[in-house]
């Protein structure tokens, strides 16, 4: 794959190589001549050819055009569901960071009792009581990944109280929530990129866990969890449908990957750009 | 120490009560009950069901009455299935689950810090890359690929390991594979991450100036140190490795406590449902707790308050 | 030190050589049982007491453990006998005097007594056991009320035993159907000491049916039940025609999932399937055409329309959506499993029954009647929803249609899925406008399929009512003329095509795998296995 060069190399071919798949996928109306729900039931499933360039799915929908589509859903959800964690975390972890005290140790407390649910189990739970809308399978991701999010964050906010300039601004008398907003939130942003980068694989793979359980996103709408579900159930008859989807999905997971890590190097000095 | 694990345990007790208290609500608010099915049955035959298994009740009664029987640990007979306790369905499954769980945990503990140390070891060299890449991967591959995958190679084309079952010794390595991957991928991460920091430190370079050779400057200075964030991400691990088996326990044909939950979710059999998820909740707490003594048996700087 | 070391190393490779060559060995799977046939199962059975299940797989089991009065012969499916070894009929129908085989005998060794068919029925009727497939008893003379509370007394019930070997049922009205219903696990018998040695008899928790305490009357009796992973029946020694059964035991594996049972059967582990993935039929076609068993079954897949929410209260214009589903189309290149497509409800191959004209695949007619209903091309239609409960198979017919309407009609139709159970409570609250569904036959009788469409019955859940209908049923069900009942039904069968509250799209097929070692297996179309007859002959067929 990937290798050589330093760190922000490869962090910037990581980002190139992310940005070319969530292109190719916004994109895929425009660019791209068949439609994702756009049947050929004659031709049912067939091989990679010059017209299908991925070939077909069993009801002969161009698979490329199916990729595409499950990609935007895929990211989508991905993005989403971080974006929620992210709100929430840093949200509980500078609170209870910048108060300390007894605000700290309760809120940190509750993190710590929520941390021993079993959170995929609720999550289960969770989208079959409420029926499978695509926003709430995001809240019901966000919501298991905030905890981590949320010590990282707290953590950090409680080396930058200590630190000299925010200090200062205490002593210019500023209101805490603005101190929050303004000087300490910023400051954070290095640790919680890294770590949201980290988050969205994650994610998009316990969605691809609930499409195994039939529990995620509904068709027509088909994500690359639910393609790669499919996938693997004709996967010796049509090894195509698998191929393709696992690939992609993969790559996408190990470039978000790669790309947290080498975020992280490069923001953490104490490493080195190894 | 005691006074630890007992104030850890006494705090379990309400939190086990917000877990039932939440799961019975939850349940209940799902559209459809358990005994609705395709063939419909008469009114009058599921009047007297619901009456038997006091559905008719006020939700409050029906509360109160199951957290009595929850106290004396009863935790009800299935709505499915009768002729079983939900109590005696737990004890038959959840060994199954748990042996599968310390597998895929031995899978994952060999696997992830053997990877993780050789890796440290010879930072940058081919082995390193090469480890790397496949602990990358691991991270991407969903198990419902994984276990197919690996079925179709060892048993259906090599025809070394047996398709699916849970008997002798050999149905037990594609499962513990399939379920111990994605951790090994995320110890190997973690292990070379902190075995290099570790290396790094002053005390290290005194070990090796000392003129110890590097093999024992690695494993026995440098270990311990490093081991402390990897036992503190092995209490979420094992949590996820006994909560998670659901799915290799289907493509398995595995008897365990995870198909036994999903089916329960699906088919609304209540008591079954609240009692596995009680069972998850009081099985993760006590890993977590685990896995804080031993982080704190590791690193001296860590007190237990 | 380097000694220590290496010595340690060579240890951790011999263990581990030991360890890996234990493995393989145990690859080499059980040393199979000579005479031991190896079923897959579909679910986990809920239960194995006869009163308290309504599944396909638990009725699979229970007919290898029980034997009802009469059963059928799987070819013809007329009726044979079984427990009884003869039976009279009189008063046109309404009397049946059962005499029951002197040989049968309880897995305990003690006789099977007229009484036991009684108290079974009791207990299937008790109102506070809540049995759910007790309306198949409601034929029997008085049993409704009692089944219903509002007969107390089950001596009003017509079921006597006369001496311990007569039995007497009369029943509400003749009912062609009764002899070949006793194959059917509603009518079992269960033995009162039985049920009554671990619990009262009308409670549902009863661990009664368990290894170790379920007696049974028929060819095997429960050996081992390790649920989630095997239900192990053996040959009853004391069964009536011990001598014939062939097979000592069969194994029942639950294995739920498709793709594993069919990995299982192919690594050589099951000798039978109860399902097969349905890509892997025209695999298996090809290239192991021995192993495929595809047989025509009583079963319709069909749509169902809301017939209350406009603008599907419009005959027209479910008659134009039913006319525009090429079913052929999806029977041939969409599920390609050799299934028939239907034009009307009540399947082919169901006794002395002649069926109407169905609905054909008509474009022509179809856009021409959305016309008539005011919606030319689909013009000022609204977007109709579709209902069908997670799975492959039924997502993939659904695209299909979705297509078919769109490209035929106009009609734009949002597809919408659920898991089994919210689908259910969707279609019982008529919470949606086409919903999938399907109906397979608990007995094979015509009017078993078009009760379903009485006014208000709960397998209704379209809406729709007919009294001319309503009428037509009832009057069959009261009719002694046989032929002249079946013309009842054929008429009953028009009006509702006519009305079209339903969309036929096809006739199942019976499709799994089986060994060829196997054999005895007479193919019908109830899907039901007469596990006494079957037998193993391994070694000639080795793959």
């Amino acid at each position: 794959m990937i290798r050589g060069g330093t760190t922000a190399t490869r962090a910037k071919r990581h980002a190139a190589m992310l940005a070319a798949v969530a292109g190719v996928c916004v994109l895929g109306p425009w660019i791209w001549p068949y439609a994702p729900d756009a049947q050929d039931t004659l031709l049912g499933a067939s091989a990679p050819s010059w017209r299908h360039w991925l070939g077909t799915d069993l009801l002969g929908r161009d698979l490329l055009a199916r990729l595409m589509e499950g990609g935007r859903v895929s990211i989508g959800v991905g993005l989403a569901a971080t974006a929620v964690s992210l709100v929430i975390g840093v949200a509980w972890g500078t609170i209870a960071g910048y108060a300390g005290g007894r605000t700290d140790r309760l809120m940190m407390r509750l993190v710590d009792v929520l941390y021993a649910l079993p959170f995929t189990v609720f999550v289960i739970v969770l989208t079959v009581v409420f029926g499978r809308s695509l926003l709430l399978l995001f809240v019901a991701i966000g919501a298991v990944e905030w905890l981590t999010m949320a010590r990282i964050v707290r953590a950090q906010t409680l080396s930058l109280k200590q630190s000299p300039f925010v200090e200062a601004v205490v002593l210019m008398g500023l209101s805490p929530l603005r101190i929050l907003y303004r000087h300490v939130v910023p400051n954070l942003l290095g640790p919680v990129i890294v770590y949201a980068t980290l988050t969205v694989p994650r994610v998009m793979l316990l969605e691809a866990f609930m499409s195994f359980l039939g529990l995620g996103v509904q068709p027509p709408m088909s994500s690359w969890g639910t393609l790669i579900r499919d996938g693997v159930e004709v996967m010796e008859e049509f090894p195509w449908l698998l191929l393709s989807p696992a690939v992609i999905f993969a790559m996408t997971l190990y470039s978000l990957n790669a790309l947290g890590d080498a975020l992280r190097d490069l923001l953490d000095p104490s490493e080195g750009g190894r | 120490m005691i006074r630890y694990v007992l104030k850890r345990v006494a705090e379990l007790v309400p939190v086990l009560w917000a877990v039932i208290t939440i799961a019975f609500f939850l349940a209940r608010l799902a559209p459809g009950g358990p005994f609705d099915a395709e063939r419909k049955a008469p009114p009058e035959a599921l009047r007297q069901i619901e009456a038997y298994y006091k559905l008719d009740q006020p939700l409050w009664k029906q509360y109160a009455s199951y957290l009595g029987g929850v106290v004396r640990g009863d935790f009800g007979p299935s709505f499915r299935k009768p002729g079983r306790t939900v109590t005696e369905w737990i004890l038959l499954r959840l060994p199954v689950s748990l042996e599968l769980g310390i597998y895929g945990l031995c899978v994952a503990l060999v696997l992830g810090l053997a990877g993780g140390l050789a890796a440290a070891l010879r930072p940058d060299s081919i082995l390193d890359r090469t480890l790397n890449f496949a602990s990358l991967l691991g991270i991407c591959l969903p198990a419902f690929l994984l276990g197919p995958l690996l079925v179709l190679v060892f048993s259906l084309w090599l025809g070394w390991l047996p398709v699916a079952g849970w008997s002798t010794p050999a149905h037990k390595v594609l499962p513990s594979l399939t379920l111990g991957a994605l951790y090994a991928a995320y110890l190997a991460r973690l292990t070379r991450g902190s075995m290099l920091e570790v290396l790094g430190q002053d005390f290290i370079r005194a070990a090796r100036a000392r003129g110890l050779s590097e093999a024992r400057v690695a494993l026995v200075h440098a270990l311990p140190g490093a081991m402390v964030p990897v036992s503190a991400f092995l209490g979420p691990a094992i949590a996820g490795l006994f909560t998670g088996s659901f799915v290799v326990e289907t493509i398995f044909f595995i008897p365990g406590l995870g198909r036994e939950f999903v089916e329960a979710a699906f088919n609304r059999d209540y008591t079954m449902v609240i009692g596995t998820v009680v069972v998850y909740a009081a099985l993760v707490a006590a890993l977590n707790l685990a896995a804080d003594l031993v982080t704190a048996w590791l690193d001296p700087r860590i007190r237990l308050e | 030190m380097r000694l220590l070391r290496s010595f340690i190393a060579y240890g951790v490779i011999v263990q581990l050589g030991l360890v890996t060559s234990v493995w393989l060995q145990g690859c080499a799977g059980q040393p199979s049982e000579p005479n031991v046939l190896l079923a897959g199962n579909g679910t986990e059975p809920a239960a194995l007491d006869p009163h308290l299940v309504s599944g396909v797989s638990e009725h699979r089991i229970l007919s290898a453990l029980f034997e009802g009065l009469a059963t059928m012969d799987p070819g013809s499916l007329e009726p044979e006998p079984a427990a009884a070894s003869r039976w009279e009929i009189s008063d046109g129908g309404l009397v049946y005097r059962f005499y029951l085989d002197p040989d049968a005998r309880w897995s305990d060794g003690t006789p099977v007594k007229a009484e036991d068919f009684v108290y079974a029925w009791r207990r299937m009727l008790t109102p506070a056991l809540g049995a759910e497939y007790a309306y198949m008893l409601h034929c029997l003379a008085g049993a409704r009320d009692f089944n219903e509370g509002r007969a107390a007394d089950f001596s009003a019930v017509g079921a006597r035993a006369l001496s311990d070997d007569v039995l007497e049922v009369r029943l509400e009205h003749p009912t062609p159907y009764f002899l070949r219903m006793q194959s059917h696990f509603a009518w079992y018998p269960v033995k009162r000491e039985a049920i009554e040695a671990s619990g009262r008899m009308d409670d549902r928790n009863n661990p009664w049916a368990r290894p170790g305490t379920l007696v049974s009357n028929g060819p095997f009796r429960l050996a081992v039940w390790q649920p989630n992973d095997q239900i192990r029946v053996e040959r009853n020694p004391f069964y009536r025609r011990a001598d014939k059964v062939r097979l000592n035991a069969i194994v029942f594996y639950p294995v739920d999932n498709q793709q594993t049972e069919e990995r299982l059967f192919r690594a050589g582990l099951l000798d039978m399937t109860s399902t097969i993935p349905r890509h892997k039929i025209p695999v298996y076609r090809q290239r192991m055409p021995d192993r495929l068993q595809s047989h025509p079954y009583l079963g319709t897949y069909f749509y169902r329309f809301n017939v209350t929410r406009p603008p599907l209260d419009d005959p027209r214009v479910r008659r134009a959506l039913v006319m525009a589903l090429d079913r052929r189309e999806l029977v041939d290149h969409v599920l390609k499993g050799g299934e028939t497509p239907a034009d009307r409800l009540v399947p082919d191959g169901m006794a002395d029954y002649q069926p109407p004209a169905g609905i054909p695949f008509d474009p022509e007619s179809a856009r021409r009647l959305l016309s008539e209903a005011g919606y030319p091309g689909g013009k000022g239609m609204r977007e109709l929803d579709l209902l069908f409960n997670t799975s492959e198979a039924h997502r993939l017919i659904a695209e299909a249609a979705q297509r078919m309407w769109r490209e035929t009609l106009g009609v734009r139709v949002v597809l919408r899925n659920q898991d089994w159970k919210v689908y259910l409570a969707s279609m019982d609250t008529l919470d949606y406008d086409i919903a999938r569904s399907s109906w397979i036959a608990d007995v094979p009788d015509a009017v078993n399929f078009l009760e379903c469409f009485l006014t208000g019955v709960g397998n209704n859940r379209t809406g729709w009512s007919s009294p001319e209908y309503d009428r037509l049923i009832r009057d069959a069900y009261k009719e002694p003329d046989a032929a002249f009942r079946m013309k009842l039904l054929a008429r009953a069968e028009e009006l509702l095509l006519e009305a079209a509250p339903i969309a036929p799209v096809y006739f199942y097929r019976w499709t799994f795998l089986m060994n060829p070692a196997v054999r005895g297996l007479v193919p019908n179309p109830l899907g039901f296995i007469c596990w006494a007859d079957l037998w193993l002959e391994r070694g000639e067929s080795a793959p």
